[in-house]
């Protein structure tokens, strides 16, 4: 039974033999938490565990009255009768696969993660484990991420558009890790600022702390009143879209970047003008690839629609599990719509 | 056809009619017009006979990319199309050759599909994929089997191609009512100088459409200003009666030769170089009222009626506008005059061309009165129309109001749910309703719109967390939530399980209220049905 190393419980992962949660949604004595994203990390907990290269971001997330400690990647410490480690997930910025070895195995908790090149976290890193927890966030082969390189051609054939139209171009994407990401990737193809919703404004700060090099960004907030937006590109998180903070553009392109773009019927759904397939998590290819790089006997699947990819892994030779297989219960928090 | 596949994605991207209207423009004067032609036909809805058949798709894609047949599935599922499906699946194209033009695709490639095998179509579909780009695969299948589909009316089409050509839109309209047959000529004909004869021919008018009533009635000024009739429940048509025989169009522009030919025969009579606009309508001879539109329906797919069919479902037109007489144009005569000329005409004949009754008019009041007979009479309601106005093209507001009765209600628990398609796809959002027989609760109505985008949200979430059986893409839930739903007509019928069928089901609001014995039950509907 893998149930000694994991066990779903309401509160969390729970990690018996370690007595430690992964990414707790409520209040905890010990926790090990993946990344900075609010579905993984909440306040509140006795102590934390995290990837120092997070640290900065979860200190942000979690309050600064909260204890934390920082581990460097693969340093591996004690936690009740397992070691624990952190290694590169390449989700965004510090985000970690959790490695436990306790019990005469090694079991390995990827968080969420991808395969594809970000310039501003650390790459994921294949930990060679006996068990496998992978999300299954695009466990469909529809999802397969267009080259960077495409999509940013797009983003800036899209604002220059938008120049020619007078209109400024509006770009909604997850203020973590995306907005930083695009950011970055901007900045090998262009010069000019960028402005920023207020709800990014610090998360982007604590990214140039960290040495990420990304386009000049200017606070939206800064900016004065009546200024003209027009053929200037301005990133928002998603729940901007629609609020009164929107006015100030006049007439704007708006554009979502998000790995649900890929699919026409969820573009026209959300109603922007434009869709960018870019997405932080795995795609089809980069779940399998994950799966077999990691050689794991036995894998386990969490968030969504797990049981495509369930069925397919197994039809291929793998034992796939559905992470609640484990027994206990854990609440799902993502619907189809969620994570990006 | 990388020229269409960049019109196709510009109109895909933007929801303003105005960049649509621009982009097809610019299109039409830059497209060759063989290509332009086809762009012009599959915009406006048209599309090619069915050459290949899902299935074949499938196969076809299941044997390029070697995916398993349930992973296909769960996919198309999870998109909603399976044009689309194909192109996500399918391996990147390694080289962009040539381009095929757009009437190669329509004209040549597609069509031959029919003389093969099905064996080969696979085949030829997996060669046609390989060397294409994703959006002209997605382009190419949607071609195949179905229409486009890209929030583009065929009177937008209309328009652009006005635009374009700088002709007034309703001559466009003209000119590609009918069997506008795509080719370079054609398109190129378009746009050419207006004719003085232009309106002779074969072709119908324009229809001019109602819109619904949205505010009071009295705010539409004095009743005597306005001819009242019955909202008829059957199919729109057009009968040209010319030299040489009479024609039957419908407002989908489609020749309807055959399909009702008891009223071609009383066509006839007509004296020729008359057009008249009406309804055609199932109704048995010595009845007061028409059957229901489900009788009609079952004359509607056949392309040549039997005589059971014919003697137990015959249909008749409800005349109500004469667009053309003595071989002249109308439609811009005041209503009150073509409807005097359409009386003398249609009066008398005999019960397969009958003239739709004038409503009295004395007051609003009255008339929101006699409204109240609509179903009683089988019809949806009233439909005003301005004495002094002239026959319009398309759905131009203010002169036509269509005043229909309020729909039926009912108190429904939601059963099953499946993904929708489209804007939808990958959400729950078709569902199956059913009400109470004794301790049971059996399926009445299906409905796809009403919610709003938060609940469809809502709804969807609850559906995944509270399945409890899977068929396919459906998903059966736990009896928990009530929706009141609206529906128009509601009868008995053999085909369902229920033994009611109801016309037109939508959500009206869902009814957190209420919980799942509040709901009505199947008793009540068929007391609706039988009454």
């Amino acid at each position: 039974m893998d149930s000694d190393l994991l066990l779903p419980r309401p509160e969390g992962l729970y990690c018996p033999a370690g007595d430690f949660f992964i990414d707790p949604m409520q209040p905890v004595a010990r926790a090990v938490v993946t990344h900075a994203h609010g579905d993984h990390a909440r306040s509140g907990s006795g102590l934390y565990h995290v990837a120092a290269a997070g640290e900065g971001l979860m200190r942000e997330r979690l309050g600064a009255a909260s204890v934390v400690h920082a581990h460097d990647w693969r340093e591996a410490f004690d936690l009740g009768d397992t070691r624990v480690s952190f290694h590169p997930s390449g989700h965004i910025l510090g985000a970690a696969q959790i490695r436990i070895e306790g019990c005469g195995k090694v079991a390995v908790v990827s968080g969420d993660y991808k395969r594809d090149p970000d310039p501003t976290c650390a790459p994921f890193e294949p930990v060679p484990c006996d068990v496998f927890v992978t999300e299954s966030t695009f466990g469909l082969p529809i999802y397969r991420w267009p080259s960077m390189r495409q999509v940013v051609d797009e983003i800036l054939g899209w604002v220059d558009e938008c120049a020619a139209r007078g209109v400024a171009a509006v770009l909604f994407c997850y203020a973590l890790g995306k907005a930083q990401r695009l950011l970055a990737e901007l900045a090998t193809r262009s010069e000019r600022a960028v402005h920023l919703h207020g709800a990014m404004l610090r998360l982007v700060a604590l990214y140039r702390e960290a040495g990420v090099h990304m386009l000049p960004t200017v606070p939206v907030s800064e900016s004065a009143r009546g200024k003209d937006f027009a053929g200037e590109l301005v990133m928002a998180p998603p729940s901007a879209a629609g609020s009164p903070w929107m006015r100030r553009f006049g007439k704007a392109s708006t554009g979502f970047a998000s790995g649900w773009m890929q699919v026409r019927g969820a573009r026209r759904r959300r109603g922007y003008d434009r869709g960018f397939v870019v997405s932080d998590h795995a795609d089809w290819p980069g779940l399998l690839r994950s799966v077999a790089d990691c050689g794991a006997k036995r894998i386990y699947v969490t968030h969504g629609d797990g049981e495509v990819l369930i069925r397919h892994l197994r039809e291929h030779g793998r034992e796939a599990f559905p992470l609640r297989s484990l027994g206990g219960q854990m609440p799902d928090l993502r619907s189809s719509e969620e994570g990006d | 056809m990388r020229r269409f596949a960049t019109l196709f994605e510009a109109l895909d991207r933007t929801a303003s009619t105005a960049a649509k209207r621009d982009a097809m423009a610019a299109y039409f004067a830059e497209a060759r017009p063989e290509d332009a032609a086809w762009a012009v036909y599959v915009l406006g809805g048209g599309k090619l006979k069915r050459t290949a058949t899902s299935t074949e798709l499938r196969l076809a894609l299941a044997a390029e990319t070697g995916y398993a047949d349930w992973l296909i599935d769960e996919s198309y599922q999870h998109v909603g199309d399976l044009a689309e499906t194909v192109a996500l699946m399918l391996p990147e194209s390694e080289a962009a050759e040539g381009d095929t033009p757009l009437h190669v695709w329509m004209e040549a490639r597609l069509p031959s599909l029919s003389r093969l095998e099905s064996a080969e179509r696979v085949e030829i579909l997996r060669e046609w994929w390989r060397p294409l780009p994703r959006e002209q695969v997605f382009l190419v299948n949607k071609l195949l089997t179905g229409s486009l589909r890209v929030g583009v009316s065929h009177r937008l089409v209309v328009q652009a191609l006005a635009q374009w050509a700088a002709l007034p839109s309703d001559l466009m309209a003209h000119r590609l009512s009918g069997t506008w047959k795509p080719s370079a000529a054609a398109f190129l004909a378009l746009a050419e100088p207006e004719r003085a004869d232009e309106h002779a021919g074969e072709r119908p008018y324009p229809f001019f459409l109602a819109s619904p009533l949205e505010q009071e009635v009295t705010a539409l000024g004095a009743v005597d200003e306005w001819l009242a009739e019955w909202k008829w429940d059957g199919i729109r048509a057009q009968l040209m009666r010319r030299a040489g025989g009479a024609v039957l169009w419908s407002r989908g522009e489609e020749r309807l030769d055959g399909r009702f030919p008891e009223i071609e025969l009383a066509a006839i009579d007509l004296p020729e170089g008359c057009v008249v606009d009406g309804e055609i309508l199932a109704w048995m001879l010595d009845e007061d009222h028409p059957l229901p539109f489900a009788a009609l329906q079952k004359r509607i797919g056949k392309l040549k009626p039997g005589a059971k069919l014919l003697a137990d479902t015959p249909v008749r037109l409800m005349t109500y506008d004469l667009l053309e007489w003595e071989g002249q144009d109308l439609r811009e005569r005041p209503l009150v005059e073509r409807r005097a000329q359409l009386a003398a005409l249609i009066e008398g004949r005999g019960p397969t061309l009958m003239l739709s009754p004038s409503v009295a008019t004395p007051t609003w009041d009255a008339l929101a009165a006699v409204r109240g007979e609509s179903r009683e009479r089988r019809t949806e309601g009233l439909m005003l129309k301005k004495l002094d106005s002239p026959y319009r093209v398309g759905r131009k507001r203010g002169d036509w109001w269509k005043w229909k009765v309020d729909p039926y209600t009912v108190d429904a628990v939601l059963l099953y749910a499946q993904p929708g398609h489209g804007r939808r796809s990958g959400l729950f959002t078709d569902y199956t309703f059913g009400v109470w027989d004794g301790e049971k609760l059996v399926p009445v109505a299906k409905a796809y719109s009403g919610l709003d985008d938060s609940e469809i949200g809502r709804l969807d979430r609850w559906i995944r967390a509270h399945t409890i059986e899977r068929f396919g893409p459906v998903r059966s839930v736990e009896p928990t939530h009530v929706f009141e739903l609206a529906f128009e007509a509601i009868q008995a019928s053999g085909r369902h399980k229920a033994g009611v069928a109801v016309r037109f089901p939508r959500i009206l609001r869902w009814r957190t209220d209420l919980s799942i014995h509040d709901a009505d039950k199947l008793d009540d509907l068929r007391r609706l049905a039988s009454g």
